[in-house]
């Protein structure tokens, strides 16, 4: 099974390289970007029929590793 | 006093560390992160580097590394362990301490001297320093940007200016029992007037006589 997992900053958490694009793109004259947050997937190929289960699973793999529980919320989705 | 300096793959500060220490009085022995017991060391140093090559997030896959699990007992018995920059960033990742570590507020690796103050002379890094102690310690980091949304972590040394956007100028933190300690600035690379400050002698000092034997 193909399984996705989003991961983001919490907004009130400062993201010093989404600001730095932002700016960036501010430069190159897209002035209706309001913010940019560089966020991360990753992609998993995990085993299993049950796709609850599966969910369920990756879910206890952000919360030990793949996320930072002080400053990251995450999603998972399958994909496949 | 036995102190186990841990190597990760990654590790590059270790040699430095134990130089210092030696240079302290202290017993120092290099110890692989594959290791499950640190029973007759006294304290425990995680030193600088990049361990893992700082895959996934710094310091994230150095926390499950089977050392760590010793480590957490000497942090519970309230034994010195001490962080130093990516040691830091893994106690952070491990729990030991509050909050982490996030990339430099101008997205630059830091690489200079920085002055910092000391503010809490209560931890077994700050235990030989005085309060207003001003010190000139090497800065060599990336993700140096202590963040901590708990507001629970003790500042125990500040930046005089704020060269990474470090919450409270946060440049070393401290656990609520003050034994477990991380700070981002290198002491072990300040330990001789030669090679341009011995400020950091005063930080490992107190960490060296913080190595008490903990009644069980």
């Amino acid at each position: 099974m193909k399984v996705r997992v989003h991961i983001e900053r919490r907004p009130e958490i400062a993201d010093p390289e989404g600001s730095t694009v932002a700016r960036a793109l501010s430069d190159l004259g897209f002035d209706e970007v309001a913010g940019v947050r560089m966020n991360r997937v990753i992609d998993l190929e995990v085993e299993g029929d049950d796709p609850e289960q599966v969910k369920a699973r990756v879910a206890e793999m952000c919360r030990q590793l793949l996320a930072n529980p002080v400053l990251e919320d995450f999603e998972v989705e399958i994909v496949g | 006093m036995r102190v186990a300096v841990v190597v990760f793959p990654g590790t590059n500060c270790e040699r430095d560390v134990v130089r210092a220490l030696r240079l302290l009085g202290a017993d120092p022995e290099l110890v692989w992160h594959r290791e499950t017991d640190l029973s007759g060391f006294d304290g425990v140093v995680l030193p600088g580097g990049f361990a893992h090559g700082d895959a996934l997030r710094t310091g994230a896959i150095a926390a499950l590394s089977p050392i760590m699990e010793p480590v957490r007992k000497m942090a519970e018995a309230g034994r010195p362990v001490l962080g130093i920059c990516n040691g830091f960033q893994i106690l952070c990742e491990s729990g030991l301490l509050p909050g982490a570590l996030i990339p430099n507020r101008d997205l630059a690796f830091i690489c200079r001297y920085v002055e910092v103050e000391v503010v809490d002379d209560t931890t077994v890094l700050t235990a030989a320093a005085e309060p207003g102690q001003v010190l000139r310690i090497p800065l060599n980091s990336y993700e140096g940007n202590w963040v901590d949304p708990s507001r629970t972590g003790r500042v125990v040394v500040r930046y005089r200016d704020d060269p990474n956007g470090s919450q409270d100028r946060a440049a070393a933190v401290a656990n609520a029992a003050g034994n477990v300690v991380g700070i981002m600035p290198h002491p072990e690379r300040a330990t001789d007037s030669l090679l341009g400050s011995e400020d950091g002698l005063v930080l490992l000092e107190g960490f060296v006589c913080s190595l008490q034997p903990v009644r069980a």
